[in-house]
């Protein structure tokens, strides 16, 4: 029978027994069941775990969860023994009982799962000293790793609801206000807008109720950060807009989800249903008087919907068109009652702000943006994961120190963020601080954090069109300039994709641009010109290549390569021939192959199966 | 009808005949039966009394829903932004070919489904592949022929 809590002292006399329950010192082992590791077969390592600790009798001596994603997500199914923080990496279920036998009896650690340094070679043992976790600050990410996501216990006890307690006994409304002005705490989301200035106005705003939302539609191509958080930690977020409701004065909250996101759906459901249980949510909240409900609204797979009056529009059960924000949806948003939408990483940095203070979350990060940012660091790059930075970290520190740089010793050309509203950014702009307002003068921006790093095989023009192409299909098709115009910026740079580039296009692309920033509805219209205009500011070279000597320098734009076989290289193993998909490659086993271009699609996959460098791109 | 009366009203109840949650509702309908049939939306569209044509505008509107019917595995290829710097698109041409269908359509046989996807956020391990819900990481196009077998 789960408690159920009418008062706050309540619940506090509750975390203490359950810190009482158990002993620092003893073992237990997290095994990382978030998506990424999930993908490496995470399930069958705890499977494992589950079966081998009954049959060797260990189950009241070491405790085993299944936590949310600890970022490093590339070498999963990550296992981490605590409290040690021992870290072992690409685990598989062979492993789990020298595993076991290791932590019980106290034996030596299991050199080969460990993290091996790739200059040094030295096999690095706690996950502290890992550099791709050692220069990240992760106060908001980084209880993942400690709590067990569907036990409202584990987050109770590592302190969770305390915030809540904190407000709802000794803060008015006005001072939460106050307090979360005062952290220059900003949007997450993308827009950066400071989240105490757009409480304020909300609980200004007249209306017969009131809402607070939570935008867990993380469309963003490359960012994956809202949902690990919704996976792995789902009571800080919900914490935090109870704080927020409590503030703004709302009943009634949402959490506008994505449907591709399973797992972060199933987990969040299940924490709703244990703090309802709890009396963390319904009616006189810990005798407060404050009532709070939370519904979960599944998305439906468009992007536009992050913006907030399309989300608006879609949880109303409405397509999701934006409308003009003459005005805000802090006044009128949902049902036409005042709304205060905030993104999943912004609610979940409210109950730290409340726990430990402005003066301390303010002395992190630069003069215009306080506290840290999550950012899923993604693309050519050798640690992939989730990495949280302080704000003013440099880019060379994160894809260098934090991401251990480029594979396969290609060399950096660019990295983009800010999905597709953001830009590219080149490698002259490596030292520049990461922040809302640094970003945004460099041509590109925060957006929700992803940082997709790009080495000398990409193409910036192809890259361009990527981003056009997605935002056509994304484009609701309310306004003109934006339906139009990213239609007449995709043939454009088809075109020249193709090699049927002309003279001018250049010039029609930045006059395109022109007037999708001037006149387009939302932020997706106003936004969309960016990853053209960055990649025309800091790789106008490229585009030209493309367009007066029909090559492209990056040998990657199907229509300006072709390939052949090399006869000094070609062992004759017969790996691409086996693999090709028109059977355009022939040859004799042990004698050097040949390659019909008229048959070859392009497809790449021989040179993906040469071992020898033999396939030529000319 | 596909899905039965039954079952629609079921779905109907849970979602307490509302108007606004008219999204999850074909959502729920759609995780039945694969795809949206007609006939159950001329039911949906009779017990809310909202007009055929509304439930169309937001069936076609939102990507996640199908009107036809579709294979029995789902191939999804995702092509969001870090799968597509590590070669998505070549995952992607690799299986229109093998398959012999284009992205968003089903094979003749009705085995299989070619969807593309922006993003599933596991970026880390593009380029990614998702057969019915499974995850494949770190997918080459020399590793599809034998996880299709799988599926055959």
């Amino acid at each position: 029978m789960s408690p159920h809590f009418k008062t706050i002292s309540e619940l506090a006399s509750f975390r203490e027994g359950l810190k009482r329950s158990r002993d620092p010192k003893s073992p237990w082992i997290a095994i990382c069941c978030g998506t990424g590791c999930q993908a490496c077969g995470a399930l069958e390592v705890l499977e494992a775990f589950r079966e081998k600790i009954q049959e060797m009798g260990l189950k009241d001596q070491i405790g085993i969860r299944a936590t949310g994603c600890h970022g490093f997500c590339e070498r999963g199914p990550l296992v981490v023994i605590r409290p040690q923080k021992i870290c072992y990496m690409n685990v598989t279920p062979e492993d789990v009982s020298e595993i076991l036998h290791q932590v019980a009896n106290g034996g030596g650690v299991i050199e080969r799962l460990l993290y091996q340094d790739p200059l040094s070679k030295q096999r690095l043992l706690y996950e502290e000293e890992i550099p791709f976790y050692k220069f990240q600050q992760r106060i908001v990410f980084g209880n993942n790793g400690e709590i067990d996501p569907t036990d409202i216990d584990d987050y109770i006890r590592i302190g969770g609801y305390q915030a809540l307690e904190k407000v709802l006994s000794t803060m008015t409304p006005e001072a939460v206000i106050q307090t979360i002005k005062e952290s220059g705490l900003r949007g997450r989301g993308g827009g950066g807008f400071p989240t105490g200035i757009k409480w304020e106005a909300c609980r200004r705003a007249k209306g017969k109720e009131k809402f607070v939302i939570c935008n867990a539609d993380e469309g963003d191509p490359g960012a994956y950060m809202d949902r690990s958080l919704l996976e792995g930690n789902p009571h800080r977020v919900i914490e935090g807009m109870l704080i927020g409701a409590y503030a703004i004065g709302s009943e009634e909250g949402y959490v506008y989800v994505r449907n591709e996101y399973p797992l972060a759906i199933s987990n969040l459901t299940c924490a709703l249903d244990q703090a309802r249980a709890y009396g963390l949510l319904g009616k006189n909240i810990l005798g407060s008087g404050l009532n709070f409900q939370i519904k979960i609204s599944r998305g439906g797979g468009a992007f536009v919907c992050g913006e907030s009056t399309a989300l608006m529009a879609s949880l109303e059960g409405r397509v999701g068109e934006p409308r003009a924000k003459y005005i805000h949806t802090v006044e009128q948003g949902l049902w036409n009652q005042p709304s205060n939408l905030n993104n999943v990483e912004t609610w979940a940095n409210v109950p730290i702000i409340i726990n430990r203070g402005v003066q301390w979350y303010t002395s992190i990060g630069t003069e215009g943006s306080k506290g840290t940012k999550i950012f899923s660091l993604v693309g050519k790059i050798h640690h992939t994961g989730l990495v949280e930075v302080p704000m003013g970290m440099t880019l060379r520190q994160i894809i260098f120190d934090i991401g251990g740089g480029i594979p396969k010793g290609k060399r950096f050309k660019a990295v983009q963020t800010g999905g597709p509203s953001g830009g590219c950014i080149p490698e002259s702009l490596l030292d520049l601080p990461v922040d809302f307002d640094r970003l945004q003068e460099a041509g590109s921006m925060m957006g929700s954090g992803g940082m997709i790093v790009m080495d000398e095989d990409n193409c910036m023009v192809d890259m361009a069109r990527y981003f056009v192409q997605f935002l056509e299909e994304e484009s609701c098709g309310k306004c003109t300039p934006c339906r139009e115009g990213l239609q007449q910026m995709g043939r454009i740079l088809n075109r020249i994709c193709r090699g049927e580039g002309k003279k001018g296009d250049i010039e029609l692309l930045e006059d395109l641009s022109l007037v999708m920033i001037e006149s387009s509805l939302c932020g997706l219209g106003l936004t969309a010109p960016n990853p053209v205009l960055s990649t025309l500011r800091y790789f106008r070279e490229e585009y030209e290549a493309h367009i007066e000597e029909k090559r492209c320098p990056a040998k990657f734009c199907r229509e300006l390569i072709s390939f052949s076989i090399r006869p000094d290289k070609c062992t004759g193993c017969g790996a691409c021939a086996r693999l090709c998909p028109t059977q355009a490659i022939k040859g004799e086993r042990k004698k050097v192959h040949f390659l019909e271009s008229q048959k070859c699609v392009k497809c790449k996959a021989c040179v993906e199966a040469c071992k020898f460098d033999a396939i030529e791109i000319n | 009808m596909l899905v039965e009366v039954e079952a629609l009203d079921e779905i109907l109840r849970r979602h307490g005949y509302q108007r606004a949650a008219l999204i999850g509702i074909l959502q729920d309908i759609q995780s039945r039966v694969n795809y949206l049939p007609r006939k159950a939306l001329q039911y949906v569209s009779k017990c809310l009394e909202i007009p055929l044509s509304e439930i169309y505008e937001v069936a076609t509107f939102y990507k996640a829903f199908h009107l036809e019917p579709r294979g029995k595995h789902t191939i999804q290829v995702c092509l969001g932004t870090a799968c597509h710097v590590r070669g998505s698109q070549r995952i992607l041409s690799y299986l229109e070919t093998l398959l012999d269908v284009k992205a968003g359509g089903t094979t003749k046989d009705l085995s299989f489904s070619l969807e593309t996807v922006n993003c599933l956020g596991a970026c880390a391990l593009g380029p990614l592949l998702v057969i019915d819900r499974k995850y494949y990481g770190k997918m080459g196009t020399g590793k599809i022929e034998s996880l299709l077998k799988k599926y055959q």
